[in-house]
């Protein structure tokens, strides 16, 4: 279930965009005709009516993003983002929908402090938002949440993500228990044993540096106790920021053995290692940590043939004065939902790595397939959740230019290729 | 601003305005030769009847301690003080760091005393950056977290180059807690660009891979090596639960060094504090062969290089003399 407050539904002419729809197989150069917020024509020279009409040649017209990891930060931290704020940068990003996880103050684990969020939500929010709730109570790892009660109030999956669930006994009663409600369990993969004082991936870097390791088996482990649980439970499991090679070669192999298990990859793994951790920069500091060349080109290629199904920004924002400080001392986490798209497409589309229309499915098509959410389509008849794309533009990322209430992203000072022209949501023309 | 300039102007000629010493890794072969070269010739300086000289004269030196320190701390304050530099020293304990302030506000106040050089040790890797970035100060690390600790590794080169007549070519088996040691990574790196044969040799889980030296837990392996540099057993670094090793007792019989495990001749160095009947047996210690005593006092006078080279982004020991005289 999605929430958003209720916008005035668009009247809109795309005239000549490149319209790219991976899932519909649509590339063509095509006229895009909404009226009151629903696609009604797509064809050439579509009938304009009396609508606003935008001149879209040499942009590319496709489904919004959907993003399945965001930390909203509300309640409890509200200085450094709100539902409001988070969701403006969402639409500014591109994305039609995000999906917010539990690990708030207080934690997301009661119908009170969901049903809140929900009614916020429909107030506050540009786009649409879903709510995870949490795994256990207090994400302490040691009794479960009234997951019938959340899932009916409209939580879209169970995470506990920021710690993980240590005992193997308990994740295996949450997978039996959440089959109950139909949604998919979204796993923090980390064995606390192995990753105590790491703040960066235990390589060479971190030898150097003197830093603690944080280490690849840190996380695939985890990822295969709870890959062999699911396979054991029969039961689908989502596995969140997936950053080494050992944990995307468990998800496959699982996924070849017939498991429902997903996997999502975060913009800052795909394009960074851990040598960027060199400049000692707090915005480089993020949970699971920026890992070696050989584990970013497997995720790349995890990315390519869909073992990894969606891309997700883990958007993390902080205040200022908690990542000014020395690198060990400063929090986890980036934002990331103003640049997502624009780094994908400067890294990864741009010198030929990810093709454009394999991009635009994992970030919209492959998250929304997880989730069980509807899928944003470039169709007659659909809501218009769309994204135009200016390629040639330009995105500088300048403090200033955030929507997002914080500005802890690790993109700050670069200029990268693309930008975001426009962003409607439900119908609405939420970001231009 | 103008006051700003004024203080340009009187720098030496051909100094670039912004010097620091934060990690061996940013310094040459010919970097560390000519900070060698200044220490000798300060050595030489220290010999006269009066050990002051106005090198540094009007300058202000702030030391920052956000650790227990006493070789380093006091080293850099004689330092600065045979430099005729003016001095400041901060302790975390018993300043408004106690009181929860930032490092980032403790480096703003004591920036606007507007001083030459801040010399910091902080627990985290990155605090001599912030002061770099916060201030107008050239930037000595005394020690930063488990990353560096610049100006040991040149006090131990300058040590040993005084005590065996040469670098090249040596060989320095370190020995003990390399993963939590600060000194360790300063010294592989130092160790690599004059040309001394390094071998790591310790408990696994205390030898992070990937330091560009060969690594062994075998303790055997010493026998082979000019020289032992013995590392402190860390203990308040070692988590509770965390098993780097079973026990200190165990690693004492396996790895301490004692007289049974030197070679005749071998030399012995620690850079302090020594837990003695851990690492290092009390009897190899005070041995004529340890230079432990050595590298405190080569401390005094590298730290006096290091100063002067942030400083005047440094000319050949010979000159720097001839600078100071002329000063």
């Amino acid at each position: 279930m999605l929430w958003a407050r209720e916008l005035q539904g668009a009247n809109v002419v795309f005239k000549g965009a490149r319209v790219v729809d991976p899932v519909e197989a649509i590339d063509a150069t095509l006229d895009v005709r909404i009226d009151d917020g629903v696609i009604a024509a797509l064809g050439d020279d579509v009938e304009t009516n009396e609508h606003r009409v935008v001149d879209a040649a040499g942009l590319v017209l496709a489904p919004a993003f959907v993003d399945p990891h965001v930390h909203l930060r509300t309640p409890g931290r509200e200085d450094e983002e709100t539902i409001a704020s988070g969701t403006a940068a969402a639409a500014a990003g591109g994305y039609c929908a995000i999906l917010a996880m539990p690990n708030t103050d207080p934690i997301v684990d009661t119908a009170a402090t969901l049903g809140s969020l929900v009614e916020s939500a429909k107030r506050e929010a540009a786009v649409g938002v879903g709510f995870l709730a949490a795994i256990t109570r207090g994400q302490r790892g040691e009794e479960l949440t009234d997951m019938g009660e959340l899932a009916e109030l409209g939580a879209v999956a169970f995470s506990d993500d920021g710690v993980p669930v240590s005992s193997a006994g308990l994740m295996r009663r949450a997978l039996q228990y959440a089959s109950t409600t139909g949604r998919p369990l979204a796993l923090h993969c980390e064995e606390p044993s192995l990753t105590r004082g790491g703040h960066v991936h235990d390589g060479v870097v971190a030898a150097e540096l003197g830093i603690g390791g944080y280490p690849s088996i840190g996380e695939s482990v985890m990822v295969e106790r709870d890959l062999a649980l699911a396979a054991h439970e029969e039961q689908p499991l989502h596995l969140l920021h997936l950053s080494a090679a050992e944990s995307v070669a468990a998800l496959r192999r699982a996924r070849e053995h017939g498991v429902r298990a997903s996997g999502e990859v975060t913009p800052h793994h795909l394009v960074l290692t851990d040598e960027a951790v060199r400049s000692l920069d707090p915005n480089l500091k993020m949970n699971p940590p920026l890992r070696a060349e050989s584990d970013r080109l497997a995720l790349i290629d995890a990315l390519r043939d869909g073992t990894i199904e969606a891309i997700a920004t883990d958007h993390a924002p902080h205040a200022r004065h908690e990542k000014d400080v020395p690198f060990e001392a400063a929090p986890f986490g980036v934002t990331g939902l103003e640049t997502a798209f624009a780094v994908l497409y400067s890294e990864l589309v741009e010198p030929g790595i990810v093709s454009l229309p394999a991009l635009l499915e994992r970030m919209s098509a492959g998250p929304a397939r997880i989730f069980g959410l509807r899928r944003p389509r470039i169709a007659t008849g659909e809501r218009a959740n769309i994204v135009l794309i200016d390629p040639n533009g330009t995105t500088r990322v300048t403090e200033n230019g955030f929507k997002s209430r914080s500005v802890n992203s690790w993109l700050l000072g670069r200029a990268l290729k693309s930008r975001i022209a426009m962003t409607l949501a439900g119908g609405a023309v939420v970001f231009e | 601003m103008t006051i700003h300039l004024v203080k340009d102007e009187l720098r030496p000629p051909g100094g670039s305005p912004r010097r620091h010493l934060i990690s061996i890794a940013d310094l040459t072969r010919e970097d560390v030769e000519r900070l060698l070269g200044t220490a000798r010739t300060f050595a030489s300086s220290l010999e006269r009847e009066v050990k002051k000289l106005p090198t540094l004269k009007g300058r202000l030196v702030v030391n920052i301690f956000y650790e227990s320190s006493t070789r380093t701390s006091s080293s850099f304050e004689l330092a600065a003080k045979r430099l005729s530099a003016d001095t400041l020293t901060v302790k975390s304990v018993g300043s408004s760091v106690d009181k929860g302030e930032s490092l980032k506000d403790t480096a703003l106040t004591l920036g606007a005393y507007d001083p030459d050089v801040i010399v910091i040790r902080h627990p985290q890797i990155g605090a001599p950056q912030l002061i770099a970035r916060e201030t107008t100060a050239h930037v000595v690390n005394a020690g930063d977290g488990k990353h560096q600790h610049p100006t040991q590794a040149l006090l131990d080169l300058y040590t040993l180059q005084q005590e065996l007549g040469r670098l090249e070519g040596l060989h320095v088996a370190i020995v003990g807690d390399v993963l939590h040691s600060r000194v360790a990574r300063s010294l592989v790196q130092a160790f690599a660009l004059v040309g001394v044969k390094c071998t790591l040799v310790g408990p696994p889980a205390l030898l992070p891979r990937g330091l560009a030296a060969e690594q062994t837990t075998d303790i055997r392996v010493t026998r082979e090596a000019d020289v032992l540099y013995v590392l402190r057993m860390q203990n308040e670094r070692m988590q509770p639960g965390a098993n780097f090793v079973p026990s200190l007792r165990e690693y004492t019989a396996r790895w301490g060094i004692t007289p049974e495990r030197l070679r005749p001749g071998q030399k012995v160095m620690h850079p302090g504090p020594m837990n003695r009947g851990v690492e290092i047996d009390a009897r190899v210690a005070d041995a004529g062969d340890a230079l432990i005593q050595q590298q405190v006092r080569s401390g005094l006078v590298v730290r006096m290089a290091a100063l002067y080279d942030v400083l005047t982004g440094g000319p050949t020991g010979v000159r720097a003399l001839a600078a100071a005289e002329v000063a």
